[in-house]
């Protein structure tokens, strides 16, 4: 098992004709995901590298029976593209465009809302690089050959530190049920909590990697579900302790801005709740290794 | 975005928020002029300048007649105003505002801004406006008074009135302060702000409610939408180094340090940073060349380091994924013949075609110390600086 994605999810990319969207879907062919179909709003009856062109995400799903879909549809119009996924019986979407409007995500948060927890679907992003569980299926841009199969899941805001960590684990010959990109985004679809529930749950992972940066409130909340309900050890990094302080113009941030949105506050929070904190960037890896050589 | 005081007043007026009378000066002649037009016995002149904490610095004066205002302004005019949220380099007076002096009996805070945990817009409400505001945050968090609007209906009025009452206003205040509170609110809504902030709000002492000081920030992802808004960017400002790299799809914020840090995406830029500084050393900088790193845009990433007078060293680290490293190597390459580099360069490079990219860069000559992992590359960028010999160059490329 992995997490949101194996060999057989059917998964369609939305914008598929476009410069992004037809490169990746050949790259994301080559590894193996099941792509059955792409959409494009008036290019139905084409096709890019084989795949079938449809012109809404419902007539896609109608004929392909996917469940995911990879949004790859430029800012404007990405909003529209996930809502358009969440209407049509997607279970998971991977949004990773990257410069959505702030209050477009709010509209889409309150749009999935309109569906019961059982029938909403998990979007991922936006901005971010994608998901992975390594050997079955690569829904997003990144690299693939980094990325080994295993027990270790990963998630991480940012996408090339993500690859950092995972290119730290296979020089040290450790693998990777699921690595999922959560995006860097200040409104995002699923949180480190959201994830780290999954991984939770799922009996091939063992460990989770969790790569956190400053700012905004969901490692903190990622701590508390560590403490109470987390049976797996968590290793933790969070980028930004060395980062300058935003510049503001105003008080407004400051007022808002909660304990717990620096680095510092964020690595304090999870080491209390029993992470076990790489002390930086390069250790990772060897992080991972030694708290794995504990577990029996 | 930023934009100025005068322009953010001028557009929430539009949504009916009440502002008191005023005009805006490019020179002390134009601001004695204004003084005149607006009338009274009274007049602030207002340095507008992209920063708050503009009255401790001197960038708002009292006058109380004509040669006041012009000997106000003309002292403000092409100085740096040095605050404590400007950066210490301060932001130059090129525009002042003179507005009419109001006797105020109350000073209120009401900002709006997206509050990450909700998801939601979240009004924020204070009696302690002006500049004790942070202070009181801090002091008395109980005291900010908080509502989150539900994005499927908009900012209800019961709410708007909810905060006016506590907010202590006299009964027949309630509503202009309701009018207030729903004008910031669809401004914020309409125009895709990222934060409005009126501090302070007043009461004057005959009972009248305004916005004595505004500001507003704009979501940039969405500025596209809004050219009105765009045209009110002023780039003087704005950091040069940082306009220049936005205008090149570069995200890059100057700092103090000595070594320059090229990176691809935020995290690994923030990541790479604090291993500089674990291995000793200060960043001089912050930049995410993003995705797609082509040839050309590691070049213009080079010279916009470059160009900080404090850099004696550089970091390149960029994790290809997509791009490949022989892509990267190139840039560097290119950006290095272009404009010769006469301190120690530091390249890491992981990935994709990682073997490509050595190649081209251990044939092309050039002084470049090699990395493997992250760790290695900063403590050898580190080590660099610090001794600063080319003998070290040489050791460590054989």
């Amino acid at each position: 098992m992995s997490i949101l994605v194996d060999r057989y999810t059917p998964v369609l990319i939305q914008g598929i004709t476009g410069r992004i969207g037809s490169f990746h879907c050949k790259e994301m062919l080559e590894y193996g995901t099941n792509i059955v179909g792409g959409v494009t709003p008036g290019k139905a009856g084409t096709s890019i590298h084989g795949v079938p062109v449809f012109n809404t995400v419902n007539e896609a799903v109608r004929e392909t029976s996917a469940t995911a879909s990879v949004v790859m549809v430029p800012p404007p119009f990405a909003a529209d593209s996930i809502m358009e996924a969440a209407d049509s019986s997607i279970r998971l979407a991977v949004a990773i465009t990257d410069g959505i409007p702030a209050q477009d995500m709010i509209k889409v948060k309150r749009y999935m809302r309109r569906y019961r927890e059982a029938n909403r679907m998990t979007l991922l992003g936006p901005n971010c690089a994608g998901i992975i569980s390594p050997g079955k299926a690569l829904l997003g841009i990144m690299p693939g050959h980094i990325f080994k199969a295993g027990n270790v899941g990963i998630i991480g805001r940012s996408g090339t530190l993500g690859y950092e960590a995972a290119s730290q684990l296979q020089e040290l010959g450790i693998g990777i049920s699921t690595s999922v990109g959560i995006g860097g985004d200040p409104i995002n679809g699923s949180s480190f909590l959201d994830i780290l529930k999954l991984f939770n749950k799922d009996s091939e992972t063992n460990l989770v990697v969790l790569v956190g940066e400053i700012g905004g409130p969901q490692e903190a909340e990622a701590a508390e579900y560590i403490r109470d309900s987390m049976i797996k050890p968590v290793v933790a990094y969070v980028a930004g302790l060395t980062a300058p302080k935003g510049r503001t113009m105003g008080h407004a941030g400051a007022i808002i801005s909660a304990f717990g949105e620096s680095a510092d506050e964020k690595v304090e929070i999870l080491r209390e709740v029993g992470a076990t904190i790489a002390p930086n960037p390069s250790e990772i890896g060897s992080t991972v290794a030694t708290v794995l050589a504990t577990l029996v | 975005m930023d934009i100025h005081e005068y322009q953010a007043k001028e557009i929430l007026s539009g949504f009916g928020v009440a502002i008191p009378r005023g005009g805006l000066a490019y020179s002390p002649e134009q601001a004695a002029y204004r003084a005149r037009e607006i009338g009274g016995h009274q007049w602030v002149v207002k340095a507008q300048v992209h920063s708050g904490g503009r009255g401790i610095a001197g960038g708002i004066k009292v006058c109380a007649d004509e040669n006041e205002v012009y000997d106000a302004a003309e002292g403000m005019f092409g100085h740096r105003l040095i605050t404590e949220q400007s950066g210490k380099d301060g932001k130059v007076i090129y525009r002042v505002y003179v507005e009419a002096g109001i006797a105020i009996k109350r000073e209120l805070y009401l900002g709006f801004v997206l509050d990450r945990s909700s998801e939601r817009i979240m009004v924020v409400a204070s009696i302690a406006g002006g500049m004790e505001i942070e202070e009181i945050s801090v002091s008395q968090p109980d005291s900010i008074i908080r509502c989150i609007v539900e994005p499927a209906v908009g900012m209800q009025t019961f709410q708007a009135r909810e905060i006016a009452f506590k907010l202590g206003i006299e009964p027949d205040l309630i509503n202009e302060t309701v009018e207030v509170i729903m004008g910031s609110y669809q401004a914020f809504e309409q125009l895709d702000a990222t934060m409005v902030e009126i501090n302070p709000l007043v009461v004057t002492t005959e009972g009248s409610l305004y916005a004595l000081d505004a500001k507003m920030t704009f979501d940039d992802n969405a500025i596209f939408r809004h050219p009105n808004i765009a045209e009110l960017r002023d780039k003087s400002q704005e950091d040069a180094r940082e306009t220049r790299a936005a205008d090149r799809g570069l995200s890059y914020l100057g700092l103090d340090g000595n070594i320059g840090c090229i990176v691809n995406g935020a995290g690994l830029a923030m990541a790479t940073m604090d291993m500089i500084k674990q291995a000793g050393g200060e960043p001089a900088n912050f930049l995410d060349i993003g995705g797609g790193a082509t040839p050309e845009r590691v070049a213009k990433a080079f010279r916009l380091v470059m160009s900080d007078k404090n850099v004696k060293a550089v970091l390149v680290n960029i994790f290809a994924g997509i791009n490949h490293c022989d892509w990267v190597a190139e840039g560097v390459l290119q950006a290095i013949k272009k404009d010769p580099i006469d301190i120690p360069l530091v390249v890491r490079r992981a990935g994709t075609n990682v073997e490509q990219g050595r190649k081209i860069l251990s044939q092309s000559g050039l002084p470049i110390i090699r990395a493997n992992t992250l760790s290695e590359a900063a403590v050898r960028v580190v080590t660099a600086v610090n001794s600063q010999s080319t003998y070290l160059l040489e050791v460590l490329q054989k």
